[in-house]
């Protein structure tokens, strides 16, 4: 038992520390913002030059051979710039062809997926429609599912990988509040579709939950790091806003918030490495917890900046989308929370 | 980062469960799961006696002085064993925790052979005499008064908030040792036995009609020259060294206390239906999420045990445990309704859970109180400036 980084640990999250701050720019990210919100650069720097996109994949697969509390250490510092990357699709396709994929299905797509050539999106909650060998059904607020080249689509009770180019594959686009993360319907005709195994859809749900919360955290600490910055160079009735005491208590309960949402990402990161029999119950608290935590760090941003805050030019709105996306995305907090509600006292009456 | 234990430390695991299980159902089964800290003294001090006997008083002391030198993990272990098997809240916590470890890192060898004994064999209990009348959050303003007088130190003055004076033999205490020293210049940290003409404890009722803490007041109270641990006008520097022991491994069996208090609202909430109530299944959700979260954020603060970097879940830790437990308090009298309401004793004495709502009141004031706490986050974590001082 040891709750703390191995010096390996912390040199990748240093690493990602810095590359994500040189690289994801606000100028870089407000680029992208007014197009199809997906820094295909970054993105292949990330997953190429850095080898970051098969950090949690075995070696044999184009993969680094480590697990989740490192992915997790990476994806925080993604978080922490709102880099606008398809880091969850990432995580939850990669995790869904390891637990259901075949040989031949995860040496096909894996070393591509890793090396950033494709490019893709999961749905949690694809609704189909018909049965048989071919797909039909509606996929609602896919993130990234404008630019995905691969979709996962896990529904209630399998779960399907549908490459983008697919005949019978329609994708309707959104103008999205957090333009880092768009979203899109992925509706399908009559598509030839690969059927992956039942427990696939769960594996992939409990890597984006991770993904979600760890972003999340890292957005968390940045809000948190950007304000302090800021109180401590604005100057009112002489002094350093940064000196009020109401000042001082909105900024220590966020960041009592943010320290329990640290140990609860990396209490759910080694619950999945280790298979733990507690790890649905880390989970439904890290996303949870995590992502509540990002948008109270986010809000009190705006507010504790004042006007400036408000405004386009300044990040803070970048930092209160994310978190109010990271909120809605793949089960509220209610939701959540209600999962562990029912592995407390079983199911609502 | 790794949360799995050893083979070696669940061999380990097995060993305490045993023998707390074999206390708790043999010659200790009376004083089975206790939670407050005023019942039965006298029996909770022969068991303070009972585990020093068999090793299991002070595991983290090292083996010279009556402990195991037992690593993080096996003292991670026994404080959840021990809760588990119901085994009721040290008597000695002060002594095990603060004095001890005090003792170990600030004292002289002679003071060492002098007080480790007694506390390592559960025969002197200990007690805390910081806070005063006009020093609460502001400790270091404390005017108790020791001046030395041929081999002796003379202590005059009064603390208050003194918890468990009424059944400790001994008190550690802040005191001005430099006439006209202000703050926290010119303090001493002396070591005094509570049974002497010069001290009295007067029992002070709290909201919930027990009386767990005490005044205690000094005239002419006398201890050996020696009895001064550190240098004289070191009081503060001990004191805070102290402080920082409370957020030791302790923190992992006051968790498993509320373990056993979250446990009994579920069981109420399952036995009067409100477990079915969406709205009361939310809160127990994040009730559960905030004690494992204490869980890990604790063991994130004893993996990264280093005293002079003190990190963000430590320096968060106390406003987020008593901010919980009373939150978890108010849980309780939702989930209980007017039945929540009624005394269990004629002499006004609450059920555990009622009795949880009440006391955890003081959660969030003693020990620095949260507003104090954020001052702390604040200034020392987020380093924005610090509050203005007042003429000292």
């Amino acid at each position: 038992m040891e709750f703390a980084f191995t010096d390996e640990q912390c040199m990748i999250a240093e690493t990602a520390r810095i590359f994500f701050a040189d690289q994801a720019t606000s100028e870089r990210t407000r680029a992208v913002m007014e197009g199809e919100g997906f820094d295909r650069v970054l993105w292949t720097s990330f997953c190429a030059e850095m080898g970051m996109g098969g950090l949690a994949l075995p070696e044999t697969l184009g993969g680094a051979g480590l697990g989740m509390v490192e992915f997790a250490a990476v994806a925080e510092a993604a978080g922490a710039q709102v880099a606008a990357l398809p880091l969850p699709g990432l995580a939850m396709v990669a995790a869904a062809l390891l637990e259901g994929g075949s040989a031949a299905l995860q040496s096909e797509y894996l070393p591509r997926i890793a090396a950033g050539e494709l490019v893709a999106a999961c749905s949690a909650d694809f609704v189909r429609e018909g049965v048989g060998d071919r797909l039909s059904g509606t996929a609602r607020f896919v993130a990234y599912g404008g630019v995905a080249d691969l979709f996962l689509l896990c529904g209630e009770t399998c779960a399907w990988l549908v490459p983008a180019d697919a005949k019978g594959v329609a994708i309707e686009k959104f103008v999205t509040m957090d333009q880092t993360r768009p979203l899109a319907h992925v509706v399908l005709s009559d598509v030839e579709a690969i059927s992956l195994g039942d427990a696939t859809g769960i594996a992939a749900a409990r890597a984006g939950w991770l993904c979600l919360a760890a972003e999340a955290l890292g957005g968390a600490q940045a809000a948190i790091d950007r304000t302090v910055a800021y109180a401590l160079e604005r100057k009112q009735f002489g002094r350093a806003i940064g000196s009020f005491q109401a000042y001082k208590h909105r900024l220590a309960d966020r960041v009592v918030d943010l320290e329990q949402a640290r140990s609860a990402v990396y209490w759910a990161a080694c619950a999945l490495d280790e298979g733990s029999d507690e790890a649905d119950l880390a989970l439904h608290a890290a996303k949870s917890f995590a992502a509540d935590t990002f948008f109270r760090c986010a809000a009190d941003m705006v507010q504790l900046h004042g006007g400036i805050g408000f405004t386009w030019e300044h990040d803070a709105h970048l930092f209160l989308k994310r978190a109010r996306g990271t909120q809605s995305a793949l089960g509220s907090g209610d939701w959540h929370r209600e999962q562990v509600a029912a592995l407390m006292l079983g199911e609502a009456a | 980062m790794r949360l799995g234990f050893s083979a070696a430390e669940e061999a380990f695991r097995a060993d305490c469960a045993a023998w707390l299980a074999g206390q708790m159902a043999g010659d200790f089964s009376d004083i089975r799961g206790i939670s407050n800290l005023v019942d039965k003294p006298e029996r909770r001090r022969l068991w303070e006696q009972r585990l020093a006997r068999d090793g299991w008083s002070c595991i983290g002391w090292p083996e010279a002085w009556g402990g195991r030198g037992a690593s993080l993990a096996e003292q991670v272990i026994f404080a959840e064993e021990y809760a588990r098997a119901g085994a009721p809240n040290r008597i000695n916590h002060i002594g095990v925790e603060l004095a001890g470890p005090t003792i170990l890192a600030f004292g002289t060898e002679e003071q060492k052979r002098r007080f480790l004994p007694g506390i390592a064999a559960g025969t002197s209990i200990w007690c805390q005499g910081f806070s005063e009348p006009n020093a609460g959050s502001d400790l270091a303003a404390v005017r108790t008064k020791a001046r030395i007088e041929g081999d002796q130190w003379i202590v005059d003055g009064q603390k208050v908030w003194t918890s468990l004076a009424q059944f400790s033999d001994w008190i550690f205490v802040i005191a001005r040792s430099e006439e006209g020293s202000k703050g926290p210049k010119g303090l001493s940290f002396l070591m005094m036995e509570l049974d002497q003409p010069g001290i009295e404890i007067r029992p002070i009722r709290q909201i919930n009609g027990e009386a767990e803490f005490n005044e205690t007041f000094f005239s002419e109270a006398r201890c050996p020259a020696d009895s001064l641990i550190g240098a004289p006008g070191d009081g503060w520097k001990i004191a805070m060294g102290l402080l920082s022991f409370e957020r030791g491994v302790s923190t992992l069996a006051q968790q498993m206390q509320f373990r056993n208090e979250l446990d009994a609202i579920v069981a109420a909430a399952k036995a009067n239906g409100a477990a079915s109530d969406p709205l009361i299944r939310q809160r127990l959700a994040a009730a559960e999420i905030g004690l494992r979260l204490m869980r890990y954020g604790a063991l994130r603060m004893l993996s990264n045990a280093d005293p002079a970097k003190i990190d963000g879940a430590a320096l968060t830790y106390k406003i987020q445990w008593s901010t919980w437990r009373r939150s978890l308090g108010e849980l309780a009298m939702d989930v209980l309704g007017q039945e929540g309401e009624i005394s269990e004793s004629a002499d006004y004495g609450f059920a555990i859970l009622p009795n949880l709502f009440l006391y955890s009141r003081a959660d969030t004031i003693y020990g620095g109180t949260n507003q104090i706490q954020r001052n702390i986050i604040a200034e020392r974590g987020l380093g924005l400036p610090r509050e203005p001082r007042g003429d000292l």
